[in-house]
């Protein structure tokens, strides 16, 4: 394994390693926006450029092969230097209106704006350069005021979702991440995952769903009860709501991505018209004819024991006068592979049929 | 190849065409047939012969006269005079460049043709581009054949070494030294590219080259597929190139046909085989890495390096990446030697060098001469001095990208190493020279205005800090600027030197520094008295 030296400390890397990923082995932080661990690494917001022995130049420590024998500075006055001068370039770009103020959400730029002592409101850009949430997608919010072309969202979008929406399109200063030929996102194939909002260090992608919705009191941990992958969620909750959905690296199953469901689809659980009990219609209960015409009469609330035993009678009657191949069970991909274990053996065993088939089929 | 006793050959660079190249090669058909002269007199198109001051010219051998501006009414004056009675038409003579006895080592030219010592262009204009007959009768080829037949892979790679034969895109990176790197790292599978992207303003160097003969990059590329072990070659040239393009295609064809591409050249069981990639307009996509990528069909962003291309070039292979003037020198110093190669040019720089002159000259054009000749030598000798009643302020090298040379840097040698020593740099082979009209915030804002079109936008400091620069020289030329405004442009080029991501940024701000610091009273007097010297800036003074 090679040896490398980062600010006098000996440091034994794993071969195909970074000078970066070294550096955080040790324990060294190294300034970086446009470098995430999950992306492949891309060398254009030159924040993590260090002095390395012998080169001319400093170089950007994120794209640069820790090899035997290297000396590396990873802070020194002169890099603290250019550190400041990229980062008040960038901030000489952007434009912060404000509309997702004290999340309490740290925007990378900032927090390292404020790190080398920079005065992020000297330095700001003072009027918009693009128009504010100019996309219609209904779960995603642009703010290109305040994207610094790191390039963490189109890679995102290719390497963790598979789905290529966004670009950088024009060159130079007029350069802009777009989707697709610079046209609405959910023209440009996109599914709303929301991947490259996770992914973005300055929030110029935004949940929609969640601007100006303050800060969380607590993030609750839970698993995603949409489907059976079982895909970690952060549920962000303020005065006992959700306020925001959000992935995060330790999930174990799904790292920081989450489907548009899971990151969006939580409107449910505080909707008016959500379901806490079961209902049962007023006939079965009280054992008359079904009503005829469409109306079939009243929704009644019961407790579960009354409703599996309503069901599972009805079953037995369809299965005892019309035969069990009358009955056929389609099960969910939100279940669990135990879940859907069990219902092969209602199907074959309780009822007595081969019809049985999974929803992810359909 | 019949034997004539005349060769007559018409310029076909694009100006040339512009002004009629074309008829004027129909009427000269039209005429010598009229003359009954057609089985003693050749008649070809050529391509760019490297002057552009009095275009379409002829030029007729073996007398090597050149005429110019040739209409098409004057062909049957020019034939009947020239061809038929055997006399110069001596008013439709081309003006003639002055020799100076003072270069005495630079090998003179029959007739009228300046006194430059051709290497890479030794054939251009001179034989038919595309006639592959005509480039091996001037040992075409031959080079390829002594590298297959006689020599080991690194046999050639110690001859280019040891010619010491430097890198012509800009940064004289010592060739023998690439070539050893492609080759001493493993690989199934490697490529040769010739940057032939040629995107620096005021640069057409190596569009003479392809135009008028293109066989010798083919047969450069061979050697150097054969030197480090590829057996694939891509040509990247520049969109706009459409000549150029044509004529490879033409050459790649031609030499495939008979051999010198393709597969089991010269039955020895060496493959090569060559494509064309045609470039979109993308300045960045001269950048090696950038190149690289817009081959690959991806944006032409540059790559990070290390890696570099030696070892992770085109899809991911290590790959060697040449121009188009510095493999055009590998034939001849196969052929002749690196002694030979030696004898030209300085020994930190050996070799010729093709410039191309612009600006307030008497003659622009094309030249090739050994490395080292001083600016003072060249606006003297070959561009006949400066324009009448102007004097000598700046010169500005190797396109934008390169230095602004002060009159004090007059006589240093151009070759690599004595401008890196003077802190100024060669570049591509432009030379813009400029009069004392000049105003060099102009000058200063055109530069950092192209950079800030053409930078990428993919790294920080080059998308912002050129952009910044540009504003701040905008306010210079408008005389809104403060002093302090004269260090910020002096640490942006510094931070874009230091931190950006390729060649690009690390340069845009080199004419801006070099200007604070030969010129620097005369930006000052934009600011301090807001008046432009040499009245080229509108300045409103502030209220």
């Amino acid at each position: 394994m090679p040896k490398i030296t980062i600010n006098g400390q000996e440091i034994e890397v794993p071969p195909g390693k970074t000078v970066l990923e070294a550096a955080q082995l040790a324990g060294i932080t190294i300034p970086t926006l446009c470098y995430h661990k999950d992306l492949s690494p891309y060398g254009g917001c030159r924040l993590c450029m260090v002095e390395v022995q012998g080169a001319r130049l400093p170089m950007a420590s994120c794209t640069l092969p820790a090899s035997e024998g290297m000396v590396v500075q990873t802070e020194t006055p002169k890099l603290a230097d250019s550190r400041r001068t990229v980062l008040k370039l960038l901030l000489s770009a952007y434009y912060d209106r404000g509309d997702n103020a004290n999340d309490g959400r740290e925007n990378e730029l900032i927090h390292w704006a404020k790190f080398y002592g920079v005065d992020i409101e000297k330095a700001s850009l003072k009027a918009p350069r693009y128009e504010i949430n100019a996309d219609p997608n209904p779960f995603i919010y642009i703010d290109m005021n305040k994207c610094i072309l790191c390039g963490r969202c189109v890679r995102a979008c290719a390497e963790v979702q598979g789905r290529f929406v966004w670009g950088i399109s024009e060159r130079g200063f007029e350069s802009k991440v777009v989707a697709g030929l610079d046209e609405p996102m959910l023209e440009a194939r996109c599914e709303s995952c929301g991947a490259c909002v996770a992914y973005c260090p300055t929030g110029a992608l935004e949940n929609k769903l969640s601007i100006g919705m303050g800060k969380a009191d607590e993030i609750v941990q839970t698993i995603c009860p949409y489907c059976g992958v079982g895909c970690t969620v952060d549920l962000n909750v303020k005065d006992g709501k959700i306020i925001r959905v959000t992935s995060s690296p330790e999930g174990a199953v799904n790292g920081m991505r989450l489907c548009v469901k899971g990151r969006y689809g939580y409107d449910f659980v505080h909707h008016d018209e959500r379901l806490n009990k079961p209902l049962v219609r007023e006939y079965l209960l009280n054992g008359t004819q079904r009503p005829k015409g469409a109306d079939r009469g009243k929704w009644v609330e019961v407790d579960w024991e009354t409703a599996l035993t309503i069901t599972a009678r009805k079953i037995a009657e369809l299965r005892d006068a019309h035969g069990a191949d009358s009955i056929g069970v389609l099960t969910s991909a939100k279940c669990t592979n135990e879940e859907n274990y069990l219902m092969n053996k209602f199907a074959r065993q309780v009822v007595g049929t081969n019809n049985i088939d999974h929803c992810a089929r359909l | 190849m019949k034997t004539v006793r005349a060769m007559v050959l018409v310029s076909s660079d694009p100006q040339s065409l512009l002004n009629g190249a074309e008829q004027v090669y129909q009427q000269l058909q039209s005429e010598i047939a009229a003359f009954g002269l057609e089985d003693e007199v050749s008649l070809k198109m050529v391509g760019d012969i490297g002057r552009h001051d009095a275009v379409p010219m002829v030029i007729i051998y073996p007398e090597a006269v050149i005429y110019g501006p040739v209409k098409p009414e004057d062909v049957h004056h020019l034939v009947e005079e020239h061809l038929y009675k055997g006399r110069v038409a001596a008013e439709l003579q081309a003006p003639v460049r002055e020799l100076s006895g003072r270069i005495a080592w630079l090998s003179a030219r029959k007739g009228t043709l300046p006194a430059e010592k051709r290497v890479v262009l030794r054939r251009a204009g001179i034989i038919d581009p595309t006639s592959i007959e005509e480039y091996i009768i001037h040992d075409g080829y031959s080079a390829l054949g002594t590298v297959l037949g006689e020599m080991q892979p690194s046999q050639v790679i110690d001859v280019v070494k040891k010619s010491g034969l430097r890198g012509r895109g800009g940064a004289g990176f010592p060739t023998g030294t690439k070539w050893g790197f492609v080759a001493g790292t493993k690989s199934e599978k490697k490529y040769v590219v010739c940057n032939a992207d040629e995107s620096e303003p005021g640069t057409f160097k190596d569009r003479l080259i392809l135009e008028g003969d293109p066989h010798s990059i083919l047969e450069a590329m061979a050697i150097a597929g054969y030197s480090v072990g590829a057996d694939e070659g891509f040509i990247y040239v520049r969109g706009e190139y459409t000549l150029a393009q044509e004529r490879l295609h033409h050459a790649i064809t031609q030499a495939e046909e008979m051999g010198f591409l393709g597969e089991n050249i010269f039955g020895t069981g060496f493959n090569f085989k060559i494509h064309i990639h045609s470039g979109a307009g993308a300045y960045i996509c001269g950048e090696e890495t950038a190149l690289i990528e817009s081959i690959e069909g991806k944006p032409g962003l540059p790559r990070s390096r290390p890696p570099f291309p030696t070892t992770h070039g085109l899809w991911g292979k290590p790959t060697l990446v040449n121009n188009v003037e510095t493999l055009a020198n590998v034939p001849p110093i196969i052929q002749y030697g690196p002694e030979w190669y030696g004898t030209l040019g300085t020994p930190s720089s050996p070799g010729t060098k093709v410039y191309t002159i612009m600006g307030h000259v008497n003659k622009t054009g094309v030249i090739e001469v050994p490395m080292g000749i001083t600016l003072r030598e060249v606006i003297a000798i070959y561009a006949g001095g400066m324009k009448p009643g102007s004097s000598f302020k700046l010169a500005q090298t190797g396109g934008s990208s390169g230095s602004v040379i002060p009159a004090s840097l007059q006589d240093t040698p151009m070759d690599f190493d004595a401008y890196s020593r003077a802190g100024v740099s060669l570049g591509s082979g432009a030379l813009l020279i400029c009069d004392e009209d000049t105003c060099v915030v102009d000058l200063g804002r055109v530069l950092i205005n192209f950079f800030r079109n053409e930078s990428c936008g993919k790294c920080s400091p080059c998308r912002i800090g050129t952009q910044r620069s540009y504003e701040i020289m905008e306010s210079i030329a408008n005389g809104n600027a403060k002093l302090e405004d004269l260090q910020t442009l002096i640490n942006l080029a510094d931070s874009m030197n230091e931190v950006s991501n390729c060649g690009l940024g690390q340069t845009a701000g080199t004419p801006i520094r070099d200007i604070l610091k030969y010129f620097r009273a005369e930006v000052e007097a934009h600011i301090r008295l807001h008046v432009c010297p040499t009245g080229v800036c509108e300045i409103k003074i502030p209220v």
